[in-house]
Order: C-alpha cells, then sequence, then structure tokens
C-alpha cells in the first residue's frame, strides 16, 4: 500500500529510535506485535499521535493506516489529538467514586483553569480527563499526571500538587 | 472435513451432514435458517452479532450456531424459547440505535434487520432513552456510502477487504457504543473488487451511490445471468425497474465467483438501456433502406450467402452467445469464412482472497464459445481483410471509428444489429437482433464452463436472438433441414457443444469436456 | 507511596512478607531473602514435575476465574515442535482490584522467578509480562527487574547455566480493561484489538501467535516459588475453610473502610474480621451497607452475607457472590447504590470491546436507564426492563463481560430493591449524572 506524503511530516523511526524498535523486533515473531510499543514511541516523541504518524508507524510496520487506527483507537491512552503540556487522568469509578473522587476531580478542573473536562487549559498548560480504575483503588483517589501516578489525592491537597507542574 | 456423515435433528427433522460443518450450514440442510448477521459463508466467522444462539441439548449455554460444529446425534432446536428470546433480545439492542428511516433506506425490503424482525416478532420498543446516536453520512469511495446510523457492527465489510481484497482499508475504530466502521481519511474503498461490501452489508448501512434512491427493492424484477464484462463469467442477477436494468449483483457460485462480482462489472450496464434500438429488419432498396419482414430478409440473407464470391468475414461481439456465434458459423458452412471476436484488453483485477477470481483482461464474456465454433480473436487480422472480403457480416460490436470507417467501404454489409450506426450507412441488411440483457443464452467462460444466462427483459419492437435468423437462413440451403425453435435447441444443435441442452450444464453450469474444444 | 501498613497478626505473609521494604526490589535483595532458590530447583527438575507439585499444591488461579494452575499447565503439549508461550496477566484493571501491583512493585523478582518456573513447566522459552498501562511506576520497576534478572543469569540462552533458555519480556498495555481477559490479551499482544476470542480453540491448543499458550495471574505465579521451596503440602495446609481453597491470598480492600489496603489471608478467613479487624471497619458513625467481594463483577452481598462467610472460594459462592480477583469494595451506609451501580455499568460500556451486540448496546442502554433513573425520570417498568436486559446480557457473548455488567445490576435490584425503589418514587431527590 503506498503512502503519499500529505503534508511535511518529520519521521519519528530514525536514528536511536528505529534501533530501539528494531532491538524490540527480537522479542517477537511478528511485526505486527511492535505496533502497541510503536505507538508508545510516537507519544513518547510527539505528545501525541497524528494522522501523518499513523501513516509512518504502518508503513514501519507493513500494515495499513486504517488497521493503525483501528488498533490506536481501541486504546483509550493513545492520544488522537494534541494535549496540554500535562496531561492528568483522576478516576472516578466507584470504590473512588464513593471515596470523593468526584470532588477531586471539580477541584483539579478549578485549579487547572481547564474547567471541562477533556479541554486543555488556555494557558496549554493542562488537560484533565476522567478515567476508569487506576488500579489504586484503596488509595482513593489516585491520578495519573504525565506518567507520574499519585495517590491519595483529596482536594486540598490540589493546588500544591499542580503547583509542581509548571 | 471427510465424507463421513453424522445425523442431527434440527428443529424434529433428522437429517444426515457431513462431520464438521458449522450448526448454521446442517441447519440448511434441514431446511431451516438460523438467523445470522455477521456470519457469511465465504468470510471468516466471528461469531459477534449474538444472532444465531441456538439450544443444543445437553449444553448448559446457547451456542453460536455460525461457529460451533455438529456433533452426531445433537438435537438442536433453533426455535427453542430461549433461543427465540435471545434472538428477540439481540433485535432488540440492534434496534436502539438504529434510525428505523427504511422508508428513505434503500435497503428496505431486502434488509436482513427488517426481515428478521418481521420473522421473529414485532419490534418492542421499550427504548426511551435520550438521544439516539447520530453519526453523518460518509463517502467511503467512488460509489460507496456509508450511513454509520445504520450500521450493525457485523464487520462484514471489513472482513471482506482484509480477507478477500486483501485491501483492509476498513476498520472499527473506537470501542462500546462509540464503536463505528472507518476508512483511513487518505484512503477510498476503490479498490476493483470493493463494491461487493455493499451486497454484503445486512443493512442499509453501506450503499451505491450508483443505486441510490433509484427504486424500491420491491418493485425490482431480479433474473439470473452472466457477468458479460470478461472471460471470468461470474454469476449475477440482473435488476430491472419498467424494463430499465438499473443494478448488477452477484449470484453465488462457489466455482466461479463465489459470492462476489468486480466492479467493472457490477457498474458496466448502461449499454443495456440503449434508447436508440433497432426495431425493425432494414432491406437495401437503391439507396434507402426500407423496412421488410423477418421472412423477407431472411430470405434476401439466404441469397447474399449463396451469391456472393470470395472470402466471408464474420465480426463479432464477445457478448454474443455462443448460440449465435455458432449459428452464424453454421450458416455459412458452405463458404470460406475468416470470423473474429472483438476481444477488448484491459488491465487484469485479482479477488486475492479467491483463488482463480479476477477481471480478466479480455474484456469478452465468450471468447471460449467463439473458439469452439470457430470464432478467432484475430480482430486486426479481420479487420484487415474486410476490403477484399466478398461479404461481411458484423455482429453488434462496438467499433472504432477506424474500424467503422474501414467496414463502411465493404463490399456487402450484413449488419445483425442492437443500434443502427450512421458510421455504415451502406449496410445492404440490418438484422434486429436482441442483446444478452433479453435473451436466453450460453456463455463459455475461460476454463470451459458453460453457463447460462436467462433474459432479464423484453426485446424491442420484431428483436430476435442472432440464431434463430441465421438458423433460418441456414434452413433454406435444404429442404430437409429443420431448424430449433428454443435456444436450448440451438445450444443442443450445434456439434461443438456435443449434443448438451441447456439443462444439462445445471444450476452452476458445466465445463465442457476439452476433447470437443476445437482450437 | 501508598504501601505499606504494618503487618497485621491475622495475616498469613507469603507473597506480601516483603512488602514495603525497597531492598528486596534488587536482585541481590531478593536473592539474599532466599529469592531464586526455587529457580534453582526447578531448573534441575522434570516439567512434569513442576507440574505435580503445583497440582498437589491446590494452587488456584487467583485472576479470577480460580481455575487449578496445575491442571491448567497440564493441558500444554507435551512436544515442542511449536514454540510455548507463558503470559503473565499484569493488567489488573477490575475496579476494587490492586494486589497485583504491590507484587510488581514490592517484589519484582518473586513475579520473574514465578514466570521463569511456570516457563519451564510448560517448556515455554518465552514469557510476555503484559502490564496495563496506566502503571507506570510498576512498570519501570519490573524493566528494571528483568534487565537485573538477564545480567545476574537468571534469565537468558542459558539461564544460572542450565542450558535452558528463559527469555522474558515486559508489554505495556495501552488503557483497555478488556485486555486482562486471556484471549483479548494476546491479540493485544499481537498488534491487534483488545478483542476476546471466540473458544474453542483454547489457548493451550492455539493461543499467543497461534501457538500453545497458558496464561497466569501475577498472584498466581508469584506463589509458585514458594511452593517449590517449601512444598505442596506445607501449601495445602494453608487452609481455614474448604480443602479446595488452599493458600493465601491478597486481598485488596478499598472504599469505606478505615484502614485499606491488600491484606494476605489463609483462604477461608472470615470476611467479617477482614473487614473490622484488619481493616479497622467503618468510619465513626458508619455501618456497613454492601460488599462487593471479588472486584466489581461479582455479585453484591449485604452485611447479613457477609456475616459468617469464609473468604474462599466455595465460601464466599455460598454466601452469594464470588472470591474472583480478591478486589473487595466495601460500601458504608453513606454510600447511594443506584449511583454507584450506574457508575459500574457505565464503567463496563466505557470498556466493552464492541464485538457482541449484547455487550456493545447492553452496557450503554443499562447505563442510560440508571442515570435516567437516577435523574429522578425513572418509571416503575424501569427495574423489570433492567432485569430483562441483565438477562438478554448474560451467558449470550463472546466474553463474560457482558454478564459482568449485569451482575451488579441484577444484584443491587434484588438486594437493595428500597434503593431503587426511592428514586422511583420520589423520595430521592434526583442527582446530577454526569456523562
Ligand atoms: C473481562 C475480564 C477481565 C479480566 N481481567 C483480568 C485481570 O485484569 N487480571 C487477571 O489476572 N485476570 C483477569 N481476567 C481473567 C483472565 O481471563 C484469566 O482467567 C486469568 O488471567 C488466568 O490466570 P489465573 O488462572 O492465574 O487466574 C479477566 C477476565 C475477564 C473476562
Ligand atoms: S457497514 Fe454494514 S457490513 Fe459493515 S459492519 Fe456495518 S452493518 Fe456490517
Ligand atoms: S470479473 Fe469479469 S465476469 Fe466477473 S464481474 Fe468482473 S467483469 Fe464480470
Ligand atoms: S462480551 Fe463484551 S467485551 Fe466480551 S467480547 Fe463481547 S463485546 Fe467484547
Ligand atoms: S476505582 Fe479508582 S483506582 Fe480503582
Ligand atoms: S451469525 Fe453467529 S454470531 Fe453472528
Amino acid at each position: 500500500m503506498s503512502i503519499e506524503a500529505t503534508e511535511a511530516h518529520q519521521p519519528v523511526f530514525v536514528g536511536a529510535i528505529r534501533d530501539r524498535l528494531e532491538t524490540l523486533q527480537q522479542s517477537y515473531p511478528t511485526r505486527m506485535a511492535l505496533l502497541l510499543p510503536a505507538l508508545w514511541m510516537v507519544q513518547e516523541e510527539r505528545g501525541w499521535i497524528s494522522d501523518s504518524s499513523v501513516h509512518e508507524v504502518a508503513a514501519v510496520l507493513d500494515l495499513t493506516p486504517a488497521y493503525v487506527r483501528g488498533v490506536l483507537t481501541f486504546y483509550t491512552m493513545y492520544h488522537q489529538h494534541p494535549v496540554g503540556r500535562h496531561f492528568i487522568q483522576v478516576c472516578t469509578t466507584s470504590p473512588c467514586n464513593i471515596c470523593g473522587a468526584e470532588d477531586v476531580v471539580a477541584a483539579v478542573l478549578a485549579e487547572s483553569g481547564c474547567g471541562e473536562l477533556g479541554t486543555t487549559s488556555p494557558d496549554g498548560r493542562f488537560t484533565v480527563i476522567e478515567v476508569e480504575c487506576l488500579g489504586a483503588c484503596g488509595f482513593a483517589t489516585p491520578m495519573l499526571i504525565d506518567d507520574d501516578f499519585i495517590e491519595s489525592v483529596t482536594p486540598d491537597l490540589v493546588p500544591a500538587l499542580l503547583a509542581r507542574y509548571p | 472435513m471427510t465424507d463421513e456423515l453424522v445425523s442431527v435433528t434440527v428443529d424434529g427433522a433428522v437429517v444426515q451432514v457431513p462431520r464438521g460443518i458449522t450448526i448454521i450450514e446442517a441447519a440448511k440442510h434441514a431446511g431451516v435458517l438460523v438467523p445470522h448477521y455477521c456470519y457469511h459463508p465465504s468470510l471468516s466467522s466471528p461469531a459477534v452479532c449474538r444472532m444465531c444462539l441456538v439450544h443444543v441439548e445437553k449444553m448448559p449455554k446457547l451456542v453460536p450456531a455460525c461457529v460451533t460444529p455438529v456433533a452426531d446425534g445433537q438435537v438442536i432446536s433453533v426455535h427453542a424459547p430461549a433461543a427465540r428470546k435471545a434472538r428477540e433480545g439481540v433485535l432488540e439492542f440492534l434496534l436502539i440505535n438504529h434510525p428505523l428511516d427504511c422508508p428513505i433506506c434503500d435497503q428496505a425490503g431486502e434488509c436482513e434487520l427488517q426481515d428478521f424482525v418481521f420473522q421473529e416478532g414485532q419490534a418492542r420498543t421499550r427504548y426511551s432513552e435520550y438521544a439516539k446516536r447520530y453519526n453523518p453520512v460518509e463517502d467511503f469511495g467512488p460509489d460507496v456510502l456509508y450511513v454509520p446510523n445504520r450500521c450493525i457492527l457485523c464487520t462484514r465489510c471489513v472482513r471482506f477487504m482484509e480477507e478477500m481484497a486483501e485491501a483492509p482499508v476498513l476498520a472499527v475504530a473506537e470501542r462500546g457504543d462509540r464503536a463505528y466502521i472507518a476508512i483511513d481519511p487518505h484512503h477510498q474503498l476503490d479498490h476493483p473488487w470493493s463494491g461487493n461490501v455493499v451486497d454484503l452489508c445486512p443493512v442499509g448501512s453501506l450503499v451505491s451511490r450508483d443505486f441510490l434512491h433509484r427504486a424500491r427493492a420491491w418493485e425490482l424484477d431480479k433474473s439470473a445471468s452472466i457477468c458479460p464484462g470478461c472471460t471470468q463469467g461470474c454469476n449475477i442477477t440482473i435488476e430491472t425497474r419498467d424494463e430499465a436494468v438499473v443494478r448488477l449483483r452477484p449470484r453465488p457460485n462457489l466455482e466461479v465467483n463465489r459470492h462476489f462480482m468486480c466492479d467493472t462489472g457490477r457498474l458496466d450496464y448502461r449499454w443495456m438501456n440503449h434508447g436508440d434500438r433497432a426495431e425493425a429488419p432494414l432491406v437495401r432498396d437503391g439507396d434507402r433502406l426500407v423496412a421488410a419482414d423477418w421472412d423477407a430478409v431472411v430470405a434476401r440473407l439466404h441469397l447474399l450467402v449463396h451469391d456472393t464470391t470470395g472470402p466471408v468475414v464474420v465480426l463479432a461481439s464477445g457478448r454474443a452467445s455462443s448460440e449465435s456465434l455458432g449459428w452464424l458459423m453454421r450458416m455459412l458452412e458452405a463458404r470460406s469464412t475468416i470470423a473474429a471476436m472483438k476481444v477488448p484488453i484491459g488491465d487484469e483485477a485479482p479477488l486475492a482472497g479467491v483463488p482463480g477470481l479476477a477481471l480478466r483482461p479480455e474484456r469478452a464474456a465468450n471468447l471460449a464459445g467463439g473458439l469452439m465454433v470457430g470464432v478467432r480473436d484475430a480482430w486486426a487480422d479481420a479487420i484487415a481483410r474486410v476490403g477484399s472480403a466478398g461479404l461481411v457480416i458484423l455482429h453488434d460490436v462496438d467499433l472504432n471509428d477506424a474500424e467503422a470507417a474501414a467496414i463502411a467501404g465493404a463490399g456487402t454489409l450484413v449488419h445483425f444489429a442492437t443500434a443502427t450506426d450512421d458510421r455504415l450507412p451502406r449496410a445492404d441488411l440490418i438484422l434486429p437482433v436482441t442483446m444478452m440483457a433479453e435473451e436466453q443464452g450460453v456463455y463459455v467462460n475461460r476454463d470451459y464452463r458453460a453457463q447460462r444466462y436467462l433474459p432479464a427483459r423484453t426485446a424491442p419492437g420484431m428483436a430476435r436472438p442472432a440464431w434463430w435468423a441465421a438458423s433460418r437462413v441456414w434452413q433454406r440451403a435444404g429442404s430437409e433441414r429443420t431448424v430449433p425453435t428454443t435456444t436450448s435447441e440451438a445450444f443442443a444443435a450445434l456439434p461443438a457443444f456435443g449434443g448438451l441442452t441447456h439443462r444439462d450444464l445445471g444450476y452452476g453450469g458445466r465445463i465442457l469436456d476439452p476433447a470437443v474444444v476445437s482450437r | 507511596m501508598g504501601f505499606p501498613h504494618p503487618i497485621h497478626a491475622g495475616e498469613t505473609p507469603v507473597l506480601s512478607t516483603h512488602f514495603g521494604d525497597p531492598a528486596a526490589r534488587t536482585f541481590d535483595g531478593w536473592s539474599e531473602r532466599g529469592g531464586y532458590a526455587a529457580l534453582r530447583t526447578a531448573l534441575g527438575m522434570a516439567p512434569e514435575a513442576i507440574v505435580d507439585e503445583v497440582k498437589a499444591s491446590g494452587l488456584r488461579g487467583r485472576g479470577g476465574a480460580g481455575f487449578p494452575t496445575g491442571l491448567k499447565w497440564s493441558f500444554m503439549p507435551k512436544d515442542t515442535s511449536r514454540p510455548h508461550y507463558l503470559c503473565c496477566n499484569a493488567d489488573e484493571s477490575e475496579p476494587g482490584t490492586f494486589k497485583d501491583r504491590e507484587i510488581l512493585r514490592w517484589t519484582p523478582h518473586a513475579l520473574i522467578e514465578g514466570c521463569a518456573i511456570a516457563a519451564l513447566a510448560i517448556r515455554a522459552e518465552m514469557t510476555y509480562i503484559y502490564i496495563r498501562g496506566e502503571y507506570t511506576e510498576p512498570h519501570r520497576i519490573l524493566q528494571d527487574a528483568v534487565a537485573e534478572a538477564y545480567a545476574a543469569g537468571a534469565l537468558g540462552a542459558d539461564a544460572f547455566g542450565s542450558g535452558k533458555r528463559l527469555e522474558m519480556v515486559v508489554h505495556r498495555g495501552a488503557g483497555a480493561y478488556i485486555c486482562g481477559e486471556e484471549t483479548a490479551m494476546m491479540n493485544s499482544i499481537e498488534g491487534r484489538r483488545g478483542n476476546p476470542r471466540i473458544k474453542p480453540p483454547f489457548p493451550a491448543v492455539a493461543g499467543l501467535f497461534g501457538m500453545p499458550t497458558t496464561i497466569n495471574n501475577v498472584e498466581t505465579l508469584a506463589a509458585v516459588p514458594h511452593i517449590i521451596t517449601r512444598g505442596a503440602s506445607w501449601y495445602s495446609s494453608l487452609c481455614l475453610g474448604n480443602p479446595k481453597s488452599t493458600g493465601t491470598k491478597l486481598i485488596s480492600v478499598c472504599g469505606h473502610v478505615q484502614r485499606p489496603g491488600t491484606y494476605e489471608i489463609t483462604l477461608g478467613f472470615p470476611m467479617r474480621d477482614l473487614i473490622f479487624d484488619l481493616c479497622g471497619g467503618m468510619r465513626p458513625g458508619r455501618t456497613l451497607k454492601a460488599v462487593i467481594p471479588g472486584g466489581s463483577s461479582v455479585p453484591i452481598m449485604t452485611p447479613a452475607e457477609v456475616d459468617g462467610c469464609a473468604t474462599d472460594y466455595e465460601g464466599i459462592a455460598a454466601a452469594g457472590s464470588l472470591l474472583g480477583s480478591g478486589g473487595m469494595i466495601v460500601m458504608d451506609d453513606s454510600t447511594d447504590l443506584v449511583y454507584q451501580v450506574m457508575r459500574l455499568a457505565r464503567f463496563y460500556a466505557h470498556e466493552s470491546c464492541a464485538q457482541c451486540t449484547n455487550c456493545r448496546e447492553g452496557t450503554a442502554w443499562t447505563t442510560r436507564i440508571l442515570e435516567r433513573i437516577l435523574r429522578g425520570e425513572g418509571k416503575e417498568s424501569d427495574l423489570a426492563l433492567l432485569m430483562d436486559l441483565a438477562d438478554n446480557m448474560t451467558g449470550k457473548t463472546i466474553c463474560v463481560l457482558s454478564d459482568s455488567c449485569a451482575t451488579p445490576v441484577v444484584s443491587g435490584i434484588q438486594k437493595f430493591r428500597a434503593d431503587f425503589d426511592a428514586y422511583l418514587t420520589g423520595a430521592a431527590a434526583p442527582v446530577a449524572v454526569g456523562a
């Protein structure tokens, strides 16, 4: 399947990153199995996974862009759109919910300036979303800020916490 | 799968079926249709729609008939109360997000959702929630539109593109009830076989732009036919409305085209509705062509066949029936004849997932049939000989201007025509003939499989099949000669086909004995 | 972060002995604490002998289904003409469950060792550890530990000089609860959507990459070294209730208890003591309202059902629920059960892989009905409708996510009917349901 260059795309999989991907290939019997790792690499490099990145991943892994998109959209941690400098995911599933998770979300929305879930704050600093169980239910309310996993957040802790993410 | 048979009971009927087949196929042997959406015999079975759940004695749960193999002695109930309730449940789930816009849906009348709702009892309307999901209609390709609100996510389209076309440009995107069928924004559904997704879609979610709102399903008349597009010989259905062909669709033949046809064949039918048809026989009278009756033109042609001298050149169309080609040649048996068929050449386009199925470069459905009766594919050579021919017989070919110019100067020209050609003003005889959509006939495909096609609409005016006229001309050359009255007799009377009748060809066609193949 | 609590006298620390001890995280630290002795032993054992030992121990899967582990291993073919694979399920996403996380964070080498022994037992050279994408910290810790194990020669082409190959790869998920279902996990590793597969074929016949595969939970695998070192009879003697439930179990307790956390109990331990003694009971002034004992997919229990219930597979089943994953959600009388049932249904609707009609549409519809009831727009007929939808969603789909959505709805309506009626009659004030 041919890939037309639709926009100027700076390839991700060159140099050291390409080498990392090919080293990983030794651990898997198929090329397709590199798809989740490859998407993670794109997100680490670019912050989100653009259309042109989808095409690049498809080309590098010998898949079609539609296939890559079908997989990409299945997994909620891949960003299909640009997000703020810091990405905040707050658990609101029942175990956390009964311990006040929705109040924590409200505090985070207010403090971050986002106001609404899924939007990016006007200063581009934060994007906040609700997520399902983060697997730390005993430490309500847990949240992920970028790759930092933070437990036992209560509304009063939110200002100081967010201040650590300029 | 082995030839071994097992015995199963389906809704009370005991049937013997091959070991290893699925319950859904076994039920067909018992004449029972298990309602289903995702299952399709030419595709893999993901068992996702859950419509085909049936009750099997001694099984703790209902089982999906589409993927569960039969076991000897199994007692299967398609209509057990639990199975019925499960199906009603699935239908209800499918309908909660379905717009029920049947009055404007192209699928109405041939929609498997409508059908099964009707069959399984009326749709309950317990859904009273807000906001059915709304997603805009999307362009998937030159001829395919996606109406996501009607999609039941059976994934047949995805699997067709993946498994058959081997061009996976469709995918399920997102999860839960947000899921939909996505096409990559930089790709189109323009694979040469992609139109099949419209047929495969059990509801009106994938629709053909070509067919959009042209007719309602119940207004259509359908006739079994063979695609005239190329030497593959796909089995098709010609659908007409008020005598106009509005759609071609594939008809299953596991040996030839499974359940599919290519887009070239599918969309090439407008010529069948050509308005300017030859309707009456015309005979040259000085500078003019005047209307005549069939007896008169048959007599006149008889004279021409006998009285002209020099070689005869026959120029035939690749869509001519074996009967017509065979009888034209027989009509000329006393003459030295050069006969050729015009075989337009195009690109080959295989359907990768089905070995032996491709849009063939030779765009002449009956090339092999012609070869069997002595019509060669040396077209250019035949055109070159027109100038020195004593008699030129032209049978309904699409000519380019150079060819038309060469033929226009022929000494004596007889035109078996579906339409008169202004570029050929000097024809001596014009015989109005039927086109394939108006006649019965046999095409022989590239594997020498002889397949019947049936008329899809009535012939205009006085048009007759070419074999009919040719056989009447032939009869005049000998008083003892009897002529066929039906197409089947016309076929059986041709020695090249070994005396086979149409009936002998059966439903799926018949590979002709290579020994009779006279190349 | 988070952990630990001091070990309570009622606990039986086996897996959790070194939780909270950062020194146990390193290869050397783990070895000093007796680690990797079991792997060295296993490297000298025949695969059948390992399987037999685990069978005799009575160890059952700790991922949710409780299938006997040794028996599962014995389904693997004996010949190795095709590669065999072990998948370790570290997807831990079932609401209420956070026990594998402690193993991953504190004793990663226990898991690596368990995986290595299981791989030997099933004749696999390759182990994929599938860890959920949100577990950023455990992911780093586990990756470092695997690298250490390679460097120390425990893993690699010639594990501890035995001549046996043991390879291990940590594969990171990307946000999908359903990938904890074993066949969905295999698809995910293969680079596909995490759609559960139809069975048969079973993984032991055609699993990951179409090859014979065994999938085990983190906790299951982490228990294996102890069984090899201390023996099957020691393990099976750990039993306070039904003899079919042996060994210890990590129970992660969350919700309205004073000391939430992961507790290790001997199977059969009284549920009431777990909640009221080990976890410190309810907050002052509060009373117990409901317990979901085995992750959100199991039936909700009433306080009466908790009383006298032995925490093991059979004991909880007898009390009307399931041990499941051992993720225990405790709710006190401040809980709006209708709201929480809606919240769980919403979870399943969000996570449905979308293959099966019943699940894709049923989870979403169920959620919307519950939302409507909470908004004060419920109808008398809604509860019967919910029950009927639950029936249409149960036992009819490729995997049991659909059933799992129905479970809290059914048990909620059956056992806490008054909560629902309050919304239907207007006795309870409508609440905003977000979306
Ligand atoms: C929807 C669903 C989600 C599951 N999630 C997990 C999970 O997060 N972790 C896990 O170990 N098992 C999970 N399971 C169970 C696995 O399918 C599988 O039974 C288990 O990993 C086998 O390991 P075990 O025998 O050691 O318990 C889940 C099952 C289902 C149906
Ligand atoms: S578009 Fe049609 S064929 Fe494709 S998944 Fe939807 S309903 Fe099925
Ligand atoms: S492959 Fe040939 S015969 Fe078949 S549909 Fe296409 S044109 Fe017609
Ligand atoms: S039950 Fe739900 S999650 Fe499981 S396979 Fe079916 S749709 Fe997917
Ligand atoms: S419910 Fe919030 S972490 Fe599990
Ligand atoms: S036809 Fe069997 S599940 Fe769809």
